[in-house]
């Protein structure tokens, strides 16, 4: 067992783990760490295939933002959001489609491993600058430049567009808040002393 | 055969998740995690294109294209939850069997 091999079966129980849970957990927050896990298994994975430059992007975009957001979005949600029971599926096909899947899965799974492929794939010795940035940008500006500016023109639009649909509609009034009794702001553990909103009538004299 | 030290591995790996993701896109309503499935079958694709580009000394194409994909799955992350909060402000629910105002 070399030490690649041990990072190999670390980060594949990492992801294997990760995606189980954001597959079953029932908690929103549960299923983002979960989906945390599996990512941070890939950008490991991503190292150990001399891909070090995809690595530090896989953290910095998908680790970094992406979970950021999912996590704010859950915060902005409420922590309860999606956490009750699901409903009965409306949907026919949907779970036959995922036991399918599962089917043919577990069948290619088993063909793999179980000898159909007579002469596995080993890797070559790569090129010293094999996933580099230098390596990654010359191909990148080189052959690919057209999809890359292309890709700044999607990032943009994918903005612009998240902010038009999540600001939600323009020109309504915020629902105005009533204060009636102070004390329904505060949502801590409420003590004797402090029950103040009914005074308790005082004695005439 | 070391773990990891050929393709097929690396194959699997990459379908268990794929079909983890697709499993959890399929059997779960809750739009939130429906997202995070699609997230996932990104990563397993991602991981496939960079383990083929491995075997392929000298040769950058796969790991561009795996740049492309993650470019890509952040702005459908971004503007997927936009679409949940602005329906989760109009139904006040992130199931997504709730979400039938176009029924005729």
């Amino acid at each position: 067992m070399t030490p690649g091999s041990a990072l190999f079966i670390v980060s594949a129980v990492l992801c294997l783990a990760g995606a189980v849970t954001t597959v079953v957990s029932r908690s929103p927050v549960r299923a983002a760490m979960g989906l945390l896990g599996t990512i941070l298994g890939i950008a490991l994975l991503f190292l150990k295939l001399r891909a070090e430059f995809l690595s530090a992007i896989q953290l910095i975009v998908y680790a970094g933002a992406v979970v950021v957001l999912f996590v704010f979005v859950i915060m902005l949600l409420g922590t309860d959001a999606g956490s009750e029971p699901e409903s009965e599926a409306r949907s026919k096909i949907a779970p036959p489609l995922a036991g399918g899947m599962f089917l043919a899965f577990a069948t290619a799974l088993f063909g793999l491993l179980g000898g159909a492929i007579k002469t596995p794939t080993a890797f070559t010795v790569p090129s010293p600058d094999h996933g580099t940035i230098e390596a990654v940008g010359t191909e990148m500006f080189q052959n690919t430049l057209v999809p890359f500016e292309l890709t700044t023109a999607l990032l943009i639009v994918a903005v612009v567009g998240a902010i038009a649909v999540g600001r939600g509609r323009q020109g309504q009034k915020p629902n105005q808040r009533v204060i009636k009794n102070p004390q329904d702001f505060y949502v801590g553990p409420v003590m004797e002393r402090d029950n103040v909103s009914q005074p308790e009538p005082k004695e005439s004299v | 055969m070391l773990p990891g030290s050929v393709v097929e591995h690396y194959l699997a790996l990459s379908g268990a998740i794929f079909t983890l993701g697709a499993m959890g896109f399929l059997m779960r309503r809750n739009v939130l995690i429906q997202l995070m499935s699609i997230e996932l079958m990104l990563n397993a694709v991602n991981l496939l294109l960079v383990s083929y580009n491995r075997v392929h000394a000298g040769n950058m194409t796969g790991q561009v294209f795996a740049f492309f994909v993650i470019a890509v799955a952040a702005a459908e992350a971004a503007v997927g939850l936009a679409i949940v909060l602005s329906y989760f402000r109009i139904r006040g629910t992130v199931q997504s069997d709730e979400a039938d105002s176009l029924r005729h």
